[in-house]
């Protein structure tokens, strides 16, 4: 590591947050009784649970479009094949108490006339199998889609144009009933997750707490990546290619590594939406709601970190509270978002105040601050 | 063509459907030589009636042998489920095809109830029996349509029953086409007769061979198994070749639906392959622009309906100028509104653009609503025809047309027109053609308006065979890009070549993947492709295309 | 590969041809450069310079002909970051710096030092590297300046940085290309003088319009002209060449 720390003020301020939610919204939940003003609702923890899983998937996005300049359109696949995963662990709890009362098979199976359970499907109702598939398949996906592109040297448009190739193809293979997952319903009807219903508050609770410190782990992993030499590199390959490979860096193997990881956090990220929405289908793979990640990045400010995870809550917020009022004008205000903010902020929220602090900052700092560097394009 | 038959000649004078009716009844007579008794048809309704499959056989053998005048009416019924029967009094009535009731023994109008009625129940045994004696009915009918339906009945049933009157059929006949059609039918009865000499089938196998479809190699497939010898070896012989000619079809047949599918992807992409191909502007909004041109397909034809129904035929040429304008006007505002600005930041268009393709999508929902519109084809869209063995569909086969003229004519407008001079100048070298004098922005605009335009005419296109929705241009978006970079950047004949290439192979693909996967193939089979050629099939070398 | 070197030459191109879409940017160049020699190469636009210059660092690979570094290693097999790993280092035309890096995390970035992704992913700073980054900014002149972001350089401030880069490198042989293009007369002179330095103990290959800085060089010249050489020797020899007048010097 060179001098620079691994959190900043910024990164601070996000942890606290970050830990204090962790901590207090279960208790606020839990035992501050309903009539309390500091009670926290049900539909409260599962909304806001929600938007700390889409804010780890915009860290991860960040962290291959911010540093290494990878639009990558088919990080929701990612997400949800990490979804699918832990949809498979949840279905399996379900047991003998699915409609069919099948003890082997999910209903869905069942309802196929299937006798046997699927090889992809083994050891899915081991918990820890299921955690190691939430990493190893958006891992092992986005290793080999990685292999072959970086290598090929595919950048660009190029790039982002066979990603959203990627999920439109994952979209339409699970939409097949005989893919083994479900088809067009998906997986739903969860019992339970580790023996705890899956519906109750404490565990609705619990995996809230679950999300923010993934967030916040995930937040630091990226942190430290991008703090490191190899965080320079990144960078130095987003702003010059060319000239990183001149300087003798194999820059195939510094986006392949920087993808694998950015699609485990994504991976990390639909395991832990999956059990707090109660549903995992191929909906999910639309190339529209990777481009949807996508947005929320940019609001935030790409090359932030942080601004990618306020991004996302922010986005969110605003979809909830539109879809809600005024369902009609939802896709105006997103249209909007994505021309207004790539045409009058490009560096996104943080990345506006970042900049007007930074002219402050710098005098006071002195030779060698740490600088996150800023977005040029 | 009454006057060809000779024992009805003495009903020309009758009206066309006493023809239908009586001489029909006199020939029946006259083959059975039963006569036909007021109270027997009382008889045969009634076993309709019982509700029991071998009584409604029996009934529909007694009904054709009967001459009844709605015997033809009364088994079309019991074909489709619209015969009926009143339990309690044992009246059977059907139903046309309106719903209205009739009366089956007088063919009246039936002032009765659908409600207490019950329908006459079919199984295999009874639909055979339904098809053997609609086909009786017909082979000596004095109307030619009949007389070819029977024909062809006859041969897909292969009803031995017939053969006498299929013979009788056959030395009258004078039209050559039900002619042929009831050689076939006797050959198809031939190949499988028991008692039918060895002549006869090796006739009868020369005239399946020569007929050569499906159905054919059906007969021949049956008549070698049980033939011996001689017949054995020219069924087995017929069969062989058939099977060269129906495979040579079957592929042939599978390159023109290919060649459909490539051609709307061609047309999907076309205006993309400028817009991006040539300018490098990567439009994610392309898809709205193809759906802004079939919604004013749409509304061009509400406006047709509404006041000019005579010019509906003409509703499409009518939305192909309209349809560029609004597409192409949509297009120059995109582009001087948004793109402008983005030069030179591709991914940051991308976002833009989406973002412009969201509004498009929602601003169509608000106004026209969520759901599919009706977009009518004029009648020369309709029907199809066959050539060959091939099945060719009107409507297919003009979007095939029209796709070439849009193709050959942007050609001309890029390599004929001072526009086009000006815009292959911009996109080579953009200060040079600056400084020369050309007004650089103009022709950004223009060339973006060009591209949307022809979008929008794919659009008025593309309403023919797809519902025309909101989400209409996201279906096409990425196909379209693939195409764009399959066929390489920059290149418009790669972009037809990519087009119908991978609208063959979708189109040989699906009989042995399905539909679906076949598509995921083709998808993964593309990402590796553009991974190993990333500037495409036909990709353009050199330093120009590194910058 | 090192038993049997096939030239005694640092570096040896031979009958290269390169060509896109029919357009012949060589035609059979062959060159030779001994260990520890600066050369100049000029030539008029379109000559093959920078194609040259790619074919050395392995961006373009040649149709036909031989490349050999160092002897025996054929870079025509190797990559761009084999080649740099090698020991060639390349200076672009246009001045190529990470601007949204800082001028001190530039020269870094640049520093000799494992390359490997897991190296600098979880690897340590080797001790004495501040020395060296600082010893390196001193020669290019940039050390006031080492906590700028590089994108607020000036032109000729970014060309030094390059040169820093390029000595960060240590490479066994630097392609400077247009080193000088768009400098100031004092900013040249400078150049040339921070060259001269150099080339105490690295080869050098420059690529250069401005005949008088290559005349300032005072090193053997090399003459290319529509993808071949046809004239090489020192600078007063080839300006009396009547081939070169003709094409390049002439006009």
């Amino acid at each position: 590591m060179t001098s620079a720390r691994l959190l900043d003020l910024r990164g601070a301020i996000f942890a606290v947050v970050l830990i204090a939610a962790a901590i207090l919204v279960p208790i606020a939940a839990l035992a501050v009784p309903p009539a309390s003003p500091f009670h926290v609702p049900a539909y409260v923890i599962a909304l806001t649970g929600k938007y700390l899983c889409y804010a780890l998937l915009a860290v991860a996005l960040d962290l291959v479009w911010g540093y290494c300049g990878i639009l990558s359109l088919g990080h929701g696949a990612f997400f949800a094949l990490g979804g699918y995963a832990m949809g498979m662990y949840l279905m399996r709890q379900i047991g003998a108490r699915g409609v069919y009362a099948n003890p082997n098979l999910p209903d869905f199976m069942v309802f196929l006339n299937w006798h046997d359970l699927p090889v992809a499907w083994w050891g899915f109702n081991s918990f820890g199998y299921a955690l190691l598939m939430v990493l190893a398949v958006p891992g092992v996906l986005a290793f080999a889609f990685g292999w072959f592109a970086f290598r090929s040297r595919v950048t660009g448009v190029y790039l982002s144009i066979i990603t959203q190739a990627m999920t439109y193809a994952l979209l339409l293979a699970f939409f097949r009933n005989d893919m083994g997952f479900g088809g067009n319903n998906g997986l739903t009807d969860f019992k339970d997750i580790l023996g705890w219903n899956v519906q109750a508050e404490p565990t609705r609770a619990a995996l809230f707490s679950l999300s923010a410190i993934a967030l916040l782990i995930g937040y630091l992993i990226a942190r430290a990546v991008t703090m490191s030499k190899f965080g320079k590199v990144l960078v130095a390959i987003r702003d010059a290619e060319s000239r990183t490979r001149f300087l003798g860096y194999r820059v195939e193997n510094y986006k392949l590594l920087v993808f694998t990881l950015s699609a485990m956090m994504a991976g990390v990220a639909g395991a832990l939406y999956v059990p707090q929405v109660g549903i995992i289908n191929p909906s999910e793979f639309a190339p529209a709601n990777s481009i949807e990640a996508v947005i929320w990045v940019a609001v935030g400010g790409r090359g932030t970190l942080v601004g990618a995870a306020i991004g996302a809550v922010l986005v969110n917020f605003g979809k909830t509270y539109f879809t809600g009022a005024l369902p009609e004008y939802w896709l105006f205000a997103l249209g909007a978002l994505f021309v207004l903010v790539t045409l009058f902020l490009p560096k996104g929220i943080v990345g506006t105040l970042g900049q007007l602090f930074a002219r402050e900052r710098r005098a006071a700092v002195g030779a060698r601050g740490n600088r996150v560097p800023a977005v040029a394009e | 063509m009454t006057a060809s038959f000779g024992r009805g000649r003495a009903a020309v004078a009758a009206t066309r459907d006493l023809i239908c009716g009586i001489a029909l009844a006199i020939l029946l007579c006259l083959a059975w030589g039963t006569p036909a008794r007021a109270d027997a048809i009382d008889d045969t309704l009634a076993r309709f009636a019982s509700d029991k499959f071998p009584e409604t056989e029996k009934a529909i053998g007694e009904l054709a042998a009967s001459g009844a005048t709605t015997a033809a009416a009364i088994l079309d019924a019991l074909g489709e489920n619209r015969l009926l029967f009143n339990p309690s009094t044992r009246a059977v009535y059907y139903k046309d095809a309106a719903g209205t009731l009739f009366d089956a023994k007088t063919g009246e109008k039936a002032g009765v109830e659908a409600g207490g009625l019950k329908k006459v129940r079919l199984n295999n045994a009874v639909r055979g029996a339904l098809e053997a004696a609609k086909g009786d009915m017909s082979i000596l009918s004095p109307d030619p349509a009949r007389r070819l339906a029977a024909a062809e009945s006859v041969f897909k049933s292969r009803d031995q029953s017939a053969f006498a009157k299929v013979e009788a059929a056959l030395a009258k006949e004078t039209d050559t086409r039900i002619k042929l059609a009831f050689e076939q039918a006797r050959a198809a009865l031939l190949a499988t007769k028991v008692d039918a000499s060895e002549a006869q089938r090796l006739e009868a196998i020369a005239t399946l061979r020569a007929r050569g479809d499906q159905d054919a190699m059906g007969l021949l497939e049956a008549a070698s198994a049980t033939a011996q010898g001689a017949v054995k070896a020219a069924a087995d012989s017929a069969i062989a070749s058939l099977n060269l000619t129906l495979a040579v079809w079957k592929n042939l047949q599978n390159v023109w639906y290919g060649l459909s599918l490539g051609s709307v992807l061609l047309l999907a992409a076309i205006g993309l392959a400028i817009t991006f191909g040539v300018m490098g502007v990567i439009n994610m909004a392309h898809g709205e622009m193809v759906m802004l041109g079939a919604y004013t397909t749409f509304i061009v034809q509400e406006w047709i309906r509404a006041y000019q129904p005579g010019l509906f035929d003409y509703s499409l040429a009518i939305a192909i100028p309209l349809a560029f304008a609004i597409a192409g006007i949509a297009g120059i505002a995109i582009e001087r509104l948004v793109i402008r600005f983005l030069y030179g930041r591709p991914l940051e268009t991308l976002l833009a653009t989406w973002g412009i393709s969201l509004i498009l999508q929602q601003a169509v929902r608000t106004g026209f609503g969520p759901n599919n519109r009706d977009v009518g084809a004029p009648s020369w869209m309709a029907g199809s025809f066959e050539l060959g063995g091939l099945s060719i569909t009107y409507g297919r086969m003009w979007i095939i047309v029209f796709t070439i003229g849009v193709f050959l004519a942007l050609q001309l407008v890029l390599r004929a027109t001072p526009f086009g001079l000006r815009m292959r100048a911009v996109t080579q070298n953009r200060r040079m053609a600056s400084s020369m004098g050309i007004n650089t922005n103009r022709i950004d605009a223009l060339a973006f308006g060009l591209g949307s335009g022809i979008a929008g005419i794919a659009g008025v296109a593309l309403s023919q065979i797809d519902n025309v929705s909101p989400n209409l241009g996201q279906s096409y978006i990425i196909d379209s890009f693939l195409v764009v970079v399959f066929g390489g950047v920059g290149n418009l004949w790669g972009t037809l070549v990519a087009a119908l290439s991978l609208g063959v192979a979708n189109k040989f693909l699906e009989p042995f993947v399905g539909a679906v996967l076949g598509k995921i193939l083709l998808l993964v089979f593309i990402i590796l492709f553009i991974q190993k050629r990333p500037r495409g099939l036909f990709a353009l070398k050199g330093r120009a295309v590194e910058a | 590969m090192d038993g049997k070197a096939l030239t005694s030459s640092l570096l040896y191109l031979d009958g290269v041809k390169v060509s896109f879409d029919g357009y012949q940017a060589l035609r059979g160049l062959s060159l030779a450069l001994t260990p520890g020699e600066m050369r100049a190469i000029i030539g008029p636009n379109g000559a093959g310079k920078t194609t040259m210059m790619d074919v050395i660092t392995g961006k373009t690979r040649p149709d036909e002909g031989d490349v050999y570094f160092a002897g025996s290693i054929d870079l025509t097999a190797l990559d761009e970051a084999a080649i740099a790993e090698l020991g060639i280092g390349r200076k672009f035309q246009k001045p190529t710096v990470f601007e949204s890096h800082t001028v001190e995390d530039n020269v870094l970035l640049a520093l000799k030092a494992p390359r490997a992704a897991a190296a600098t992913l979880f690897g340590r700073d080797e001790a004495g590297i501040h020395r060296r980054i600082d010893a390196i900014l001193a020669t290019v002149g940039l050390s006031d300046l080492r906590a700028h972001l590089a994108g607020g350089l000036s032109h000729g401030q970014k060309q030094w940085l390059e040169i820093g880069m390029l000595l960060a490198q240590d490479p066994k042989l630097l392609l400077v290309d247009e080193p000088v293009a768009g400098m100031t007369d004092a900013e040249t002179a400078q150049t040339a003088q921070l060259l001269r330095s150099i080339a105490k103990d690295h080869s050098i290959v420059v690529v250069e319009h401005d005949m008088a800085f290559v005349r300032d060089l005072g090193v053997k010249v090399t003459v290319l002209h529509e993808g071949a050489v046809i004239a090489e020797g020192p600078i007063d020899q080839v300006s009396a060449d009547p081939k070169v007048i003709e094409v390049y010097l002439g006009r």
